[in-house]
């Protein structure tokens, strides 16, 4: 085998591996969600979406879950899509290149890598206990907020930086001032990339378990909550709960569970691919 | 040929641009003064770029302003409406006048400023949205939403830039689904929409083809009539053909401010001639 013959070689055996290596997450995907729909599809009805929990698996229902992760999903929206997309303008329109900024910047991009739990227990001081918000609706939407800041801030400023400077200069070349160019010109133009940024963020927020057991989110729920400030669980919980127990009808109920939040997951991230694509029609490219 | 040559460069330049202020022609003294610049400098941080220029330019005139790449002239352009104002280790020094108003004043908006002084890009930068929505921008911004002033106003606008025929059928179609000329004659017509009395133009024709290029050039000829144009351009030929006066810029310096035919046919600094001879590095 001469050098040649080896390089052909090599190029055939990367090429290969790499195949295998795209392929093994979409594989074991596949195989995770295809034996979660065998032992869960069939426990899906309308009785199972409807019912409060019960210690018989049978009876139990998982409306107290979702409905609580869709009151989450839309409490922390409204608090961390306006925090985050204002402070992402500031820091990417107003802030002067300084150290401060850049201290700034540093931090948050570092925030978006702290492990949920510790936001769990910074949750449980300050919302919980120094705001008295028990463990309620609010004080779980407000530590997913921050939870998800850095990440809708990153992810906003990323789409204010692509919107090209011409645009803005001829904005303020009309006599527009900087809020009525972030209005009518950065603020379009970026806004797919701010939805699907938000989205993703929100869908994650959705999806945790750990910082909203820490504040108490409790997974024995027997009413839907009415207000913020009621008491509640969340899917994730439910399904940690599930599965934690030894009967078998408990765990068709967690893989039940599981199908219901990778909807939600799925629903939410193909509105963020509807939004982006509206509106980067809407603007006029 | 001229005795500036035997001078060092420095020394020459610095004469002429006492003269060029002095120079200025006084015959068209029907046309007020419109724009002036009383010793201007300008540093970006310590990198003196403006240096100490003096110039009047007259209402409903054409001035181009011609140098090499990095002399200065843009950042010079910019000072009249201020669009320098962003960059932030941008100081300047001395007096920019507009209708013998300071505008660097602290009472003066920039906002407002603008509104009166429209700027035309290098390259043609419409908004992402219809033809119609550019137009009515600067209106939009003012608070105007009268449909018939709005209207009115797009038209006016476009017939002024030439480009109503071109497009009054598709005012809602996409601006960017022009061409690049067309897409700059309604720049044009967007900076027209404010009515302003001065149009600052920033080589906007140095991304057009020859034919684009002569319909921007007649345009400018048409409205000589009603505003002050200053001209940034690259191209000798362009700054013959539509100033009256031309402003060559060197290393920060102006060099040479007299009537076009003037410049061009009878230079009188050796550096203005190599330049526009093309005899330069």
């Amino acid at each position: 085998m001469n050098n040649a013959d080896k390089n052909q070689l090599k190029d055939v055996v990367f090429k290969y591996l790499g195949v295998f290596a795209s392929l093994i997450g979409i594989i074991l995907l596949t195989i995770f969600i295809a034996s979660i729909i065998s032992d869960g599809l069939k426990r899906i009805d309308w009785q199972f979406l409807t019912s409060l929990p019960s210690r018989k698996a049978d009876r139990a229902g998982i409306l107290t879950a979702w409905t609580g992760s869709l009151w989450i999903f839309f409490l922390t929206a409204l608090i961390s899509i306006p925090l985050g997309i204002a402070a992402a303008i500031y820091l990417e329109e107003y802030s002067k290149k300084n150290r401060l900024s850049r201290i700034l910047e540093i931090n948050i991009t570092n925030l978006a890598g702290v492990p949920s739990v510790i936001y769990g227990i910074l949750g449980l001081e300050i919302f919980v206990r120094t705001w008295k918000l028990g463990g309620s609706l609010l004080a779980g939407a407000f530590t997913l907020s921050l939870l998800i800041l850095p990440i809708i801030i990153v992810a906003t400023r990323e789409a204010i930086k692509a919107v090209p400077a011409t645009i803005k200069e001829a904005s303020f070349g009309m006599g527009a001032t900087k809020w009525q160019t972030i209005w009518h010109q950065v603020l379009p133009s970026s806004a797919g990339g701010i939805a699907t940024g938000v989205i993703l963020a929100l869908s994650r927020a959705v999806g945790e378990a750990a910082p909203v057991i820490v504040i108490g989110a409790l997974a024995y729920v027997p009413f839907v909550a009415q207000s913020p400030m009621d008491e509640f669980t969340v899917l994730p919980i439910q399904i940690f709960n599930w599965v934690s127990r030894p009967d078998a009808g408990f765990i068709t109920n967690a893989a039940a569970g599981i199908i219901i939040l990778l909807a939600v997951t799925f629903l939410l991230n193909g509105i963020a691919v509807y939004l982006r694509y509206r509106w980067q029609r809407h603007l006029k490219w | 040929m001229e005795p500036s040559k035997e001078k060092s460069a420095d020394n020459a330049n610095l004469e002429k641009q006492k003269e060029s202020s002095i120079s200025f022609d006084f015959t068209d003294s029907k046309k007020e003064i419109k724009l002036e610049s009383k010793n201007t400098n300008v540093f970006y941080g310590d990198n003196h770029v403006i240096k100490n220029v003096n110039l009047k330019i007259r209402e409903k005139t054409v001035t181009a302003f011609i140098g090499p790449s990095g002399c200065g002239k843009s950042t010079f352009l910019r000072l009249f409406n201020r669009m320098n104002d962003y960059i932030e280790s941008f100081h300047m020094k001395g007096e920019i006048l507009i209708d013998k108003k300071d505008i660097y004043d602290g009472d003066i908006r920039v906002e407002d400023l603008r509104k009166n002084v429209g700027m035309v890009f290098q390259k043609p930068n419409p908004f992402p949205k219809s033809i119609y929505e550019n137009v009515i921008y600067g209106l939009k911004i003012q608070g105007i939403k009268d449909k018939k002033i709005l209207q009115a106003a797009v038209e006016e606008s476009l017939i002024s830039a030439a480009l109503w025929d071109e497009v009054k059928d598709q005012l809602n179609k996409s601006a960017l689904a022009l061409s690049g000329g067309q897409q700059q004659r309604l720049c044009i017509a967007r900076a027209l929409a404010v009515k302003p009395t001065v149009l600052l133009m920033d080589e906007p024709a140095s991304a057009l083809d020859p034919i684009a290029t002569s319909k921007i050039e007649e345009l400018i000829h048409v409205l000589k009539n009603d505003y002050t144009i200053v001209i940034v351009t690259h191209n000798m030929q362009q700054a013959g053909r539509v100033s009256d006066k031309t402003a060559f810029f060197y290393i920060g310096e102006l060099i040479e401010y007299e009537n076009t035919k003037d410049v061009f046919i009878n230079p009188k600094h050796e550096l203005t001639e190599r330049y526009i001879t093309g005899r330069f590095g």
